[in-house]
């Protein structure tokens, strides 16, 4: 389907591996996967719940083989109701059980919004610090492949918004495994935005990620290609066309340092602006729409710091989805989506400003 | 609506044919409606029904029945923002509270006030919370009527509507497994989730029946069905046979009890919890009453409904009344007892109210408090910068409060 080279994560792949002594291949639905069966197996508070988890193995598989292993206690199979088993779930966090819910893509997490937004997040302050929600939220966001409008939302902009919550969005098996253990051990409710296009990609992980013990902490963010010209603010699939857009921009004499923010909120401030100061112009790509998006924020912070906009040489970019509901022809979703070329072209943009004749 | 004096609660497969009955203990007038089953049922109350008890149930129907009166008054006068009453529920709350214990973790709705108020939160607590200030538990984060209490295992209100039956649910999913873990029979408490009639018309309601029935969860759902919704009466909220005829649906044990019965709901609500706390299913209990007050301090009901009406069930059937009436006929309460009971409570409440207006407003410096388990950097910052403009312009940031 996606099959034009432009579009292919594989090729980041390559890019992106590190030739390190004894790495194993493994897929990002995998890695999800393995952090899960670590946390459960060391908690025995963290239970899993959502649509087709248990027999069916995962609607994507990423809860495959936990059944078998831990029984219907911890994983749970529910009737088909988000605002049902999210509002249980966080009932049953509230008595200090830790729920990772899957939604099955988090557009169907609107129908639970209200128990993420106004339980969830809202009632540890509510209640003035009695009521802790040590809960995880997880599922496919954002762009997938042919399944058009209701399928095919980016969340990042909405859940992001909310103090209370924190919200992850990793891009490679590493990020998935590090930032769900942490979202798991975090006390405070985590939204785990994955990505249904990576779920089957795989990526170099060593002994050490692979371990139990293995954390990337929350609201930090990630340098994935150092560089000196342009700064390439992104997250999730972003990230993989991103550094395919940035050896693209080498061949042109253009350095783009790719900033992976694996965190949505709270964002890495410092790491995003240090890197702005430092090459004078920023691009943030993401899979939302433009309006009110994570652009937005990225573009509000830049002019926000005094040090920052006096480095800023150009306007601050934005690379967003199209600001239409995602079509369904393969064509037209070609169209409406941020592909390498639009990076390139993006940063092409700002790297020369013409002054009006 | 029949009414029974047999104590039963339905299991699904064995409902009530035709209406469900309302069980009663009392009738209006105080007596025992069949005094050898009545009063089997009070002499097996525990803690015992005594005097010194009922009195006690008395004086604290009394203190919310002031703490109602004055607090309302209190708004008009533009002294608090909001309340909500819970006249006409009185029995409801005293009767149902009095059955439970500090083990059961309570979800609420918002006019469970007296329930609370049972369980010991105090005069000073409540007036606080109302007024937003220093002393409230709450820190000044919510509207009021939306007390919190952990020490009381109380979960802090939360105004969407219905939201709390799946979480009670969870919860009670949560004190089984806990109970297993431990290796007990049965969990410590039940959860216990008040909503009302309206509230059961939300998508939540089925999602909660649903999951409790399940996951087999000891829950009770406790429908206060009061006969309005702000302003829409239960005509118009549903045409099936109240709330708890929906259990057989789900496979659910229900009761329906007469909400202005002090005893029946006490009664009721403590077989709920026996029962659901040895078969570890859920129980659908429904008080039938009568919303005396307004749905809030916004609301003016004399637009939806007559006065006539009100003047009715105020006279003819108010819990507090037929409660007293089966006191005095056991020589515990009289005329001067009552005067002086309904006095001292009208003192504590507006010393508790002078108390608490006077208190002043909670610390700016909370507000960033509690977002997250731990402060994140950015909310450092924004801190920082609101406390150094704080004490740049320390006049403009004085007193306040809504």
């Amino acid at each position: 389907m996606l099959s034009s080279a432009r579009f292919s994560v594989k090729n980041a792949l390559r890019l992106n591996s590190r030739f390190m002594s004894s790495t194993t291949e493994v897929p990002v639905r995998e890695a999800l996967n393995m952090a899960i069966d670590q946390a459960m197996e060391e908690d025995d508070a963290v239970y899993v719940m959502g649509e087709e988890v248990a027999q069916y193995q995962g609607a994507y598989k990423v809860t495959k083989g936990l059944y078998q292993k831990y029984g219907e206690r911890r994983v749970i199979d529910t009737p088909i109701t988000e605002m049902g088993f999210t509002g249980l779930a966080v009932g049953s966090a509230y008595k200090n059980l830790k729920p990772i819910v899957e939604f099955m893509t988090f557009n169907f997490s609107m129908q639970a919004i209200d128990q993420i937004v106004n339980s969830a997040a809202k009632q540890y302050y509510m209640s003035a610090g009695d009521i802790a929600c040590p809960i995880v939220f997880r599922g496919a966001n954002g762009i997938a492949a042919g399944v058009a409008a209701q399928h095919s939302q980016c969340f990042a902009a909405w859940y992001s918004s909310v103090p209370g919550l924190k919200v992850v969005a990793p891009y490679s098996s590493e990020d998935a495994k590090g930032l769900l253990a942490a979202a798991i051990k975090d006390p405070n409710p985590v939204v785990v935005l994955e990505q249904e296009l990576l779920y089957g990609t795989p990526f170099p992980m060593t002994e050490e990620q692979m371990g139990k013990d293995f954390v990337i902490p929350i609201g930090q963010a990630k340098i994935e290609r150092e560089g000196s010209d342009v700064t390439i603010v992104t997250f999730s699939r972003g990230v993989g066309i991103s550094l395919e857009a940035a050896e693209e921009l080498a061949t042109k004499g253009i350095s783009a340092e790719v900033i992976n923010l694996r965190t949505i909120r709270p964002l890495d401030r410092e790491t995003i602006l240090s890197s702005v100061q430092k090459t004078g112009r920023v691009v943030s790509v993401e899979d939302g729409w433009p309006q009110c998006g994570v652009g937005a924020e990225i573009a509000a912070m830049c002019m926000e710091d005094d040090a920052t906009f006096d480095s800023l040489d150009a306007p601050v970019q934005r690379l967003c989805m199209a600001d239409v509901p995602m079509p369904y022809a393969q064509n037209l979703e070609e169209a409406a989506v941020p592909t390498v070329g639009d990076v390139v072209e993006s940063v092409s943009k700002i790297m020369v400003r013409q002054a009006a004749a | 609506m029949p009414l029974t004096t047999e104590l039963r609660v339905y299991d699904h497969d064995e409902t009530p044919p035709g209406t469900w009955p309302v069980f009663r203990v009392m009738d209006e007038d105080g007596s025992l409606r069949d005094p050898s089953v009545g009063q089997s049922y009070i002499d097996s109350h525990s803690p015992t029904l005594d005097e010194a008890h009922a009195i006690k149930m008395f004086r604290t129907m009394a203190r919310l029945s002031q703490m109602d009166h004055i607090f309302l008054n209190a708004q008009r006068q533009g002294r608090i923002s909001f309340y909500m009453s819970s006249q006409g529920e009185e029995a409801v709350h005293i009767g149902s509270s009095s059955a439970l214990t500090l083990q059961d973790t309570i979800f609420a709705q918002y006019r469970e006030t007296g329930v609370l108020m049972w369980r010991g939160f105090t005069m000073d607590q409540f007036a606080d919370q109302c007024f937003s200030n220093k002393g409230d538990l709450g820190k000044g984060r919510q509207m009021p009527v939306h007390y919190g209490s952990r020490a009381l295992n109380w979960h802090t209100i939360s105004s969407p509507l219905t939201t709390q039956l799946p979480q009670a649910a969870g919860a009670a999913m949560a004190m089984k497994l806990k109970a297993k873990r431990e290796g007990k029979d049965s969990s410590d408490g039940v959860a216990v989730c008040y909503f009302g009639d309206g509230a059961a018309s939300e998508g939540d309601f089925h999602a909660a029946m649903n999951f409790a029935s399940t996951l087999e969860t000891p829950v009770i759902f406790f429908c206060r069905n009061n006969g309005f919704a702000i302003s829409t009466p239960v005509r118009d909220q549903y045409r099936g046979d109240g709330i708890v005829s929906r259990a057989k649906g789900y496979g659910m044990y229900g009761i329906r009890v007469d909400g202005n019965d002090l005893f029946a709901v006490h009664a009721a609500t403590a077989k709920a919890k026996e029962i659901a706390l040895r078969e570890n299913r859920p129980v659908l209990l429904e008080t039938m009453s009568y919303r005396v007050g307004h749905h809030s301090t916004s609301d003016d009901s004399t637009r939806y409904r007559s006065t006539d009406e009100i003047k009715k069930w105020t006279e003819e059937d108010n819990p507090i009344d037929r409660f007293q009436r089966y006191c005095e006929g056991k020589g515990w309460l009289d005329d001067k007892m009552v005067a002086q009971i309904m006095d001292e409570e009208r003192m504590q409440v507006l010393q508790a109210l002078e108390k608490a207006e006077k208190k002043g407003p909670p610390e700016l410096s909370t507000l960033f408090d509690d977002i997250y388990k731990e402060k994140t950097p950015e909310l450092i910052r924004q801190e920082e910068a609101l406390l150094e403009h704080i004490a740049k312009y320390p006049e403009k940031y004085q007193g306040g409060g809504h």
